[in-house]
């Protein structure tokens, strides 16, 4: 069990993001250079960094005799270690975790290590996306490696120092030992010695018996809490060059749509404004759209001045667009099972329905919502020549480089990339969008400029987590067995838009894609599913477990239905699907396009492991517990992104339809080893609350084609008092590949209490956002 | 524009600005202090909370025009060597996770604390209640006012 007053390691040093070696010799650091040694970065790393050979030229003479940083470690005479985080810091804790098994196999004190967040380069670090819960997964063996040739090459020096075998050193808390001779060097006074020495094969490691750890899977504090909790710690938001203009961004409030003309002469002419100008833009929903800048000598004039501004839109076809409308075909469409595109179809699912005992019908449906990001999109860009200098709050550098290569010109080697702390990613900060239009102003502009989006931009502007509607039938036979499904999904796409663009055809936004292969298909004899998309012009990206919240909300709550019209308990009617399963697991098909896909990184859905969460939840939550009217339990479990999570969510709902949260039991299944307790704790904590708010209250409505809610008065988000009284977290470590936690906690949370609330007040609510069911009973 | 001279964490700091410049962008981009954080711009979420002779007040919705000689406090004055019992229990608990609203919810908490040194859950719901936490961090910024009030009982700095 988790419980929050364990005191996990507390550490302050930290190093500024983005920040070079400081006042360090660079001569004086221990050199594993990623081309001279590329036996050290295997894998991805290596494959990346012979191919920028080719496009950056090899080094020179001088830079392979000098002490340049690795990739990842850096130990200097003194013995002061570091390690660079390459992966983008948005709360996920990634810049603690990575590093930790770095030191773990290096076998450093964790007090001892600074970190530093790489800059973004892709020759030397690989891929620095932080999504799809991968960074865990991609990087848990490659970090080992690193911190285990680090150490073997630092042994060999001692080794050879001191005239003894390998074998006889061992290593503790940055030193090499000799225990025969009682000797002993800190990894400083061997640096000069190990940068002479070849980098091991990786065939040649020895790695660290998991339980000698003494980092991996202690309780870590994040790397940077000291700064953050001082105000120190410098988000995106906060850069300041020099010469800087305060930038902001005017857009098509319509999606899609252009400028005609703009009262750009009367802006110039208010207090502290510089500039104005159109940004023409691009066709590209998620790359950079037109829009009309204004550039001020602060922040807060910027925006004044935009108050002041009048632009005339040309709107384009989608100015009538309404949420009313869309929701009213969406049921006009989903409440025949026919029409669809075939997700996936077995057996005779009509003949089934007609002949079962029992038929079970519902429509869920969940409307548009939006990642906000707390820190509100934001870049720094100084565009010189064809030249860009970057300071943004990215969780995937590559798209926003991407961006400013194909929209602007510049080239990608051009492109000189800070990789800052992000307040909050959620899927958001995979889009570049904002990181283009700040580098499109200063391209213009001619200066260094800092644009800052508002609330308002941020809710109007997002890439959503896209809308949609379920509707199910389900057949029982006599016993109560689940023989067939029969499932309508109406989704939104837009013509060749989306992530990277695509071929000009309607897809799904991304969230929207199904996977005909998620629990329960195997173990329904007679399952179709199928696929209506309605065009759109809104601009959708992945949202926290893209489509699995959703789809998690639909299937498990249905399951629950169905559960209570076979009256059996929901527990046993779960594992009963598990065992009806073929054996082994049928392995899984492709998604649809534009899917996420239950696996969100490879890997089939496994019984076992789901039955294990799905046990062990109800194991430790007591369930069958019997609560008075008012209280009761829910469970539900999904597979996301390689991890399987099951919750118990025990709720009680006052006579007047108050909603209070007691209780969330989590069992969660990522594999053999927690990196960071503290940090996977935190991110079921933060899923189970994220979860809850996301399905209490949030929704965006379109009309006239374009958002309508404007800020958090019109856009609630859940706060303290709404969250859970307690959380109680517990790992099942099942014998499989660590695997990341992002994303696969927050599914099964939203169903768990939807089906507790059912148990405690017989109402089934079946659309988000339930703020708008009344919850009162009795 | 106009001349304003401010009481910033102790220090006389003198700007020159439009009357109606919120007090949160004073800080940001003329001060240089960027603790305090821009979330919303309509006093919603809480992330630009600073002390306004010692009780909390949203830097977005305090035009500069008003602050006069009231001290100001932002989560860089709070304890010069982040040793308040918030900032202590925060790190002990690893209650950030993407960290942006942290400050405004430990300026918040600070003020609660010093009315009320022992919170109940309830007290401390009814405080923060202001202060959005986009990671949803709530258990944690809950346990760790709890843990504050102890290392604050147990004679930690204040």
């Amino acid at each position: 069990m988790s419980t929050l007053n364990q005191k996990p390691d507390v550490r302050g040093q930290t190093s500024e993001a983005g920040a070079p070696a400081g006042g360090l010799d660079r001569r004086s650091f221990l050199k594993f250079s990623t081309l001279a040694g590329g036996g050290l970065l295997l894998g991805f790393y290596a494959k990346d960094a012979f191919a920028a050979d080719a496009a950056v030229g090899q080094p020179t003479a001088a830079t392979m005799g000098d002490f340049a940083p690795n990739a990842f470690i850096r130990i200097a005479p003194s013995g002061a270690v570091t390690i660079i985080a390459h992966k983008p810091e948005m709360g996920q804790g990634i810049r603690t975790a990575l590093p930790m098994i770095v030191a773990e196999e290096l076998d450093v004190d964790w007090a001892a290590v600074t970190i530093e967040a790489g800059m973004f380069d892709t020759p030397k670090y690989g891929s620095q996306s932080a999504g799809g819960s991968t960074a865990t997964p991609q990087n848990y063996d490659p970090m080992r490696r690193m911190g285990a040739t680090a150490r073997a090459m630092l042994v060999e020096a001692a080794a050879q120092t001191w005239g003894v075998p390998v074998s006889e050193c061992t290593t503790a808390a940055g030193s090499v030992l000799h225990a025969a001779s009682g000797r002993k060097a800190g990894y400083g006074t061997l640096v000069a010695k190990a940068a002479t020495l070849p980098v091991p094969a990786a065939n040649t490691l020895v790695l660290k018996d998991p339980k000698d750890f003494k980092i991996v899977g202690q309780r870590i504090s994040g790397y940077q809490n000291a700064d953050v909790v001082t105000g120190k710690a410098i988000f995106g938001v906060d850069q300041k060059i020099p010469g800087m203009l305060y930038a902001v961004f005017e857009k098509c409030p319509v999606f899609g749509g252009k400028v005609v003309s703009a009262n750009l002469d009367k802006i110039k002419t208010l207090a502290g404004v510089k500039q104005a100008f159109v940004i023409d833009g691009t066709a590209n929903l998620t790359g950079l759209m037109p829009g009309v800048a204004i550039l001020a000598d602060s922040t807060w004039a910027a925006f004044s001045a935009r108050k002041q501004l009048e632009v005339k839109w040309d709107e384009g076809p989608r100015a009538t667009d309404s949420t009313a409308a869309f929701d009213k075909r969406a049921v006009e469409i989903g409440s025949k099972m026919e029409g669809g595109t075939t997700v996936r179809t077995v057996g005779d699912t009509a003949a089934a329905l007609a002949g079962a005992a029992k038929v079970v019908e519902a429509a869920y449906s969940y409307p548009f919502i939006s990642h906000t990001n707390l820190e509100p999109q934001n870049t720094t860009a100084y565009v010189q020549g064809d030249r860009v200098e970057v300071w943004s709050p990215t969780q995937n550098p590559q798209a926003g480089a991407g961006l400013i290569t194909s929209a602007l010109g510049i080239p990608a080697a051009n492109i000189k990339l800070h990789i800052t702390r992000s307040g909050g990613g959620f899927g958001r900060r995979l889009s570049g969008d904002y990181m283009v239009e700040a580098a499109a102003i200063s391209q213009k502009a001619g200066v260094p400029v800092k644009l800052t989006w508002s609330r308002e931009d941020d809710l109007q502007h997002d890439h959503f987590r896209p809308g949609g509607h379920h509707f199910i039938k389900g057949g029982l036979d006599a016993s109560g067995k689940l023989i067939a499904w029969a499932h309508h999904n109406v989704t939104y796409g837009t013509m060749g838009a989306g992530r990277g663009g695509g071929a000009p055809t309607l897809s799904p936004g991304s969230g929207g894609g199904l996977d005909g292969n998620q629990f329960p298909a195997n173990a329904v004899p007679n399952f179709q599913v199928m696929q209506t998309i309605m065009e759109c012009s809104i601009p959708m990206g992945p949202w926290r477990a893209p489509g699995n919240c959703a789809f998690a909300f639909v299937t498990q709550g249905f399951v629950d239905e169905l559960a209570v019209a076979a009256g059996k308990d929901p527990v046993q009617f779960r594992l009963d699907l598990l065992d009806a399963y073929p054996a082994p697991a049928a392995p899984a098909a492709a998604p649809a396009a534009g899917g996420r896909g239950g696996g969100g990184g490879g890997g089939g859905f496994n019984v076992a492991r789901a039955r294990g969460v799905l046990q062990l939840a109800a194991e430790k939550a007591g369930w069958g517990k019997k609560f008075p009217k008012g209280q009761g339990a829910g469970i539900a479990f999904h597979f996301s992104h390689m991890g399987y999570v099951a919750y118990v969510a025990e709720v009680t709902v006052s006579r007047t339809g108050v909603l209070k949260v007691d209780r969330v039991v989590a069992a969660a299944d990522v594999g053999r080893q927690i990196v960071n307790l503290s940090g996977a704790d935190n991110q079921i904590e933060g899923s189970i609350i994220d979860g809850l708010g996301t399905a209490m209250y949030q929704e965006l409505v379109l009309d006239k084609g374009r958002m309508v809610k404007g800020n958090f008065a019109e856009y609630p988000m859940i706060r303290m008092p709404q969250a859970p009284a307690k959380i109680e977290i517990h790992y099942l470590k099942s014998d499989n590949n660590p695997t990341g936690l992002g994303e696969p906690a927050i599914p099964p949370i939203a169903p768990a209490i939807g089906n507790a609330i059912f148990a405690a007040t017989g109402k089934r609510l079946r659309a988000f956002p339930w703020s708008k069911t009344d919850l009162s009973w009795t | 524009m106009s001349q304003y001279t401010l009481n910033v964490n102790g220090q006389s700091r003198t700007v020159d600005v439009a009357p109606e410049t919120p007090l949160l962008w004073v800080l940001r981009d003329h001060l240089d202090l960027v603790g305090t954080k821009f979330g919303c711009g309509i006093g919603m979420c809480g992330a630009c909370t600073v002390h306004l002779n010692g009780t909390p007040a949203r830097g977005c919705q305090t035009p500069i025009s008003t602050v006069g000689t009231q001290r100001v406090t932002t989560i860089e004055g709070l304890s010069a060597t982040a040793t308040h019992p918030l900032q202590k229990a925060w790190m002990e608990l690893d209650v950030p996770q993407c960290g942006y609203c942290q400050a405004g919810q430990i300026m918040t908490a600070a003020a609660l604390l010093r009315e009320k040194p022992k919170p109940t859950d309830t007290d401390i719901d009814n405080a923060m209640v202001g202060n959005l936490c986009r990671c949803a961090t709530y258990t944690r910024i809950r346990a760790g006012i709890h843990r504050a009030a102890e290392l604050g009982a147990n004679g930690g700095a204040r």
